[in-house]
């Protein structure tokens, strides 16, 4: 990380420094994302992990400036290409979304305008940014029906959101992410609401593209089996806060900090036919009443002295890897890892 | 009875595509439909609202067509008329009035001034009423809350009586100010209708995809939002129709309205209020008949549009 103010260097694509996003309601003030750090290099695929209410897809809104009353985003910087985001104003940020970076909505049978034609709503964004005619956005259109592969491209065009299935409207979604060329492609949960076969076709679908397109991405998502298969690094988000980062095999074979070690832990295929699952005990603590120190201490089974009264930082382990958890700093790092045999904590494999 | 030909060519199309030419030509014949082409299909089976569109259509050329077609001039009054005015023949169709005009004259030119101000003042308070609801739903805040307050005064204020004084004294019995505040007295109903509309569209999860993708919040707002929310403001739009036709007659008839020389049902009808006791029926019924008739099919259109626009039903 860089000092403040001062841009990341070239190879760096988007980085989010000491982000801040609040939400003002009746009750209080809820930090839904408190202090997230992290980078995207170019062309790069990082997936964003969590459960429900960590703040995953509200960092993604963040970045895009798409936070609304009455959230707010209230500290931090987030670079991309040279500029501070979050100092721009709205009209530059219009310019930026659906151009420089897009974003592929969760719900595909929703996140389509039902009165307008796939067509129409594809060649929108390239018509705004591209300035191209309506000829050019229209052919364009149908460019990037073929693309993420939607058979007979020149009918399905003209076709309306409602004759379509969900999967192939997630890969309308996905057609008009990319028609504009974008860095950086901002996938929030893209393959939640299809059903498993899908889900494995829209994921290879973006895969593909992504790699051919070179564009950078941020995978969000609470399936560390979509993480595995998709992206090179991933951020484990608690709370508000990133609690684990680094490269994606290592994190996941690897974990360093409890909360991840209980994710994977409770996937049932990795517990043997007949034995009781394993789940992270307690729940996800109450927004207005965050704990004092750490946010995972009280559900954390290694949980010792510091931990109740002291946040830890993020701190670098090495490796490109970083974890926020006390036991880390400690000589005899005890952390038991029960995914894969024989390894030593924070050290290469 | 449109099922047979809109179910087999998606039954073939399970064949899937590139199965060769043929499976391809079908794919082409199935069409696909907008929002309003499924609207005016369902529209056209609404009995009464298609029996409405003909009525409505007819005064429509009536008004347009009727006064260069008929022979006689409504406010011309000739040197020798029957006391208490002809009843109908076949010289007066609809029979004459005390000083011999021609009622059926009256009824023709009428139904110009009248539909002119039901559709003009349709407009205005459409125009008014979606800026109006539109701004206060997608930018909320303050903001809303002074327009919705502003339109609360609306319809807190007596609208009849405001009417009558509004036409007497800004009127002056002409037809361009009556049309204005017919049109300006009505709005508030409108954008209440498409505030709300916008309230719920605004958080939809296409208009959130909109902005990612860098739609101006202008745009959204008239190219994203307004046509999901334009059914219900259409079917609104015709009640207010018919209703300020109504009004205008109402006005008219008290005399608030427009000027003897002006024809208008209104108009018609309050010369004949004298007289109804005598037995002169015609002169009151027929232009009481073209104000109900033309009411009821704006009503039965209104009814036709509310099914046909709305999305959930599937006919």
């Amino acid at each position: 990380m860089s000092e403040p103010g001062v841009p990341p260097p070239e190879d760096v694509l988007l980085e989010v420094r000491g982000l801040r996003t609040e939400f003002r309601v009746l009750d209080g003030i809820v930090p839904a994302v408190d202090g997230v750090d992290f980078s995207l290099r170019r062309g790069e695929t990082l997936g964003l992990v969590g459960e429900s209410g960590s703040g995953k897809s509200v960092t993604s809104l963040s970045i895009m400036r798409l936070i609304e009353r009455p959230g707010a985003i209230v500290g931090g910087e987030i670079w991309f290409e040279g500029r501070d985001l979050l100092k721009l104003s709205e009209g530059d940020m219009e310019d930026i979304r659906g151009n420089e970076i897009t974003m592929i909505f969760q719900e595909p049978m929703t996140s389509l305008n039902p009165v307008f034609t796939v067509g129409e709503q594809i060649a929108e964004s390239v018509r705004l940014h591209r300035h191209a005619s309506k000829k050019d956005a229209w052919d364009r259109a149908i460019e990037m029906l073929k693309l993420v592969g939607i058979p007979s491209p020149e009918r399905r065009v003209k076709q309306y959101p409602h004759e379509m299935s969900g999967g192939m409207r997630q890969r309308v979604v996905i057609a008009m992410a990319l028609a504009c060329d974008p860095k950086l492609i901002i996938a929030d949960e893209p393959t939640t609401a299809l059903d498993v076969t899908i889900q494995a076709q829209i994921l290879e679908l973006m895969k593909r593209i992504q790699a051919e397109s070179g564009a950078a991405m941020l995978l969000i998502t609470h399936d560390l089996a979509v993480v595995a298969e998709t992206v090179q690094r991933i951020a484990v988000m608690y709370a508000g806060k990133i609690v684990e980062s680094g490269a994606v095999e290592e994190t996941l074979l690897h974990p360093q900090h409890p909360y991840t070690e209980g994710l994977l832990t409770s996937i049932p295929s990795r517990v043997a036919r007949g034995q009781r699952l394993n789940v992270i005990k307690g729940t996800v603590p109450n927004p207005f009443r965050l704990p004092k120190g750490c946010k995972f201490e009280p559900r954390c089974p290694y949980s010792f002295e510091p931990c109740k009264d002291n946040d830890p930082p993020l701190e670098s382990i090495g490796n490109d890897r970083k974890v926020r958890c006390w036991l880390h700093g400690l000589p005899e790092h005890a952390l038991p890892v029960t995914v894969a045999a024989g390894t030593t904590p924070g050290g290469a494999s | 009875m449109a099922l047979p030909d809109m179910q087999s060519p998606s039954a073939l199309q399970l064949g899937g595509p590139g199965d060769g030419a043929g499976t391809e030509d079908v794919e082409v014949a199935l069409e696909s439909l907008s929002q309003w082409q499924l609207a005016w299909r369902r529209f056209k089976l609404h009995r009464l609202a298609a029996v409405g569109l003909c009525i409505f259509g007819f005064m429509v050329l009536m008004a347009i067509f009727g006064p260069i077609l008929d022979p006689y001039d409504p406010i011309f009054i000739p040197n020798a008329h029957v006391p208490g005015g002809d009843p109908p023949s076949l010289a007066h169709l609809f029979g004459t009035d005390d000083v011999g005009r021609d009622v059926f004259a009256m009824v023709v030119n009428g139904a110009r001034i009248s539909v002119t101000i039901g559709v003009f003042s349709m407009l205005i308070a459409g125009i008014v009423g979606v800026l109006v609801g539109a701004v206060a739903g997608y930018v909320g805040g303050l903001v809303d809350n002074v327009l919705m307050r502003i339109v609360d005064v609306f319809f807190a204020i007596p609208f009849l009586f405001v009417i009558l004084v509004a036409s007497r004294f800004f009127g002056q019995g002409q037809l361009i100010p009556l049309i204005l505040i017919f049109g300006l007295l009505s709005w508030p109903l409108i954008s209440r209708l498409v505030r709300a509309m916008f309230l719920s569209l605004r958080e939809a999860d296409f208009v959130e995809a909109a902005r990612a993708v860098g739609v101006s919040d202008f745009r959204i707002t008239f190219r994203h939002i307004l046509p999901s929310a334009l059914g219900p403001v259409i079917v609104a739009m015709t009640l207010i129709m018919a209703s300020n036709i109504v009004l205008e007659a109402f006005v008219s008839f008290l005399g608030f309205g427009l000027t003897e020389d002006q024809t208008s049902w209104g108009n018609a009808l309050s010369n004949a209020q004298t007289v109804l006791s005598q037995g002169n029926w015609w002169w009151a019924f027929f232009p009481g008949m073209a104000i109900a008739l033309t009411v009821l099919a704006i009503n039965f259109i209104g009814d036709g549009l509310r099914d046909a626009l709305d999305p959930r039903s599937r006919l």
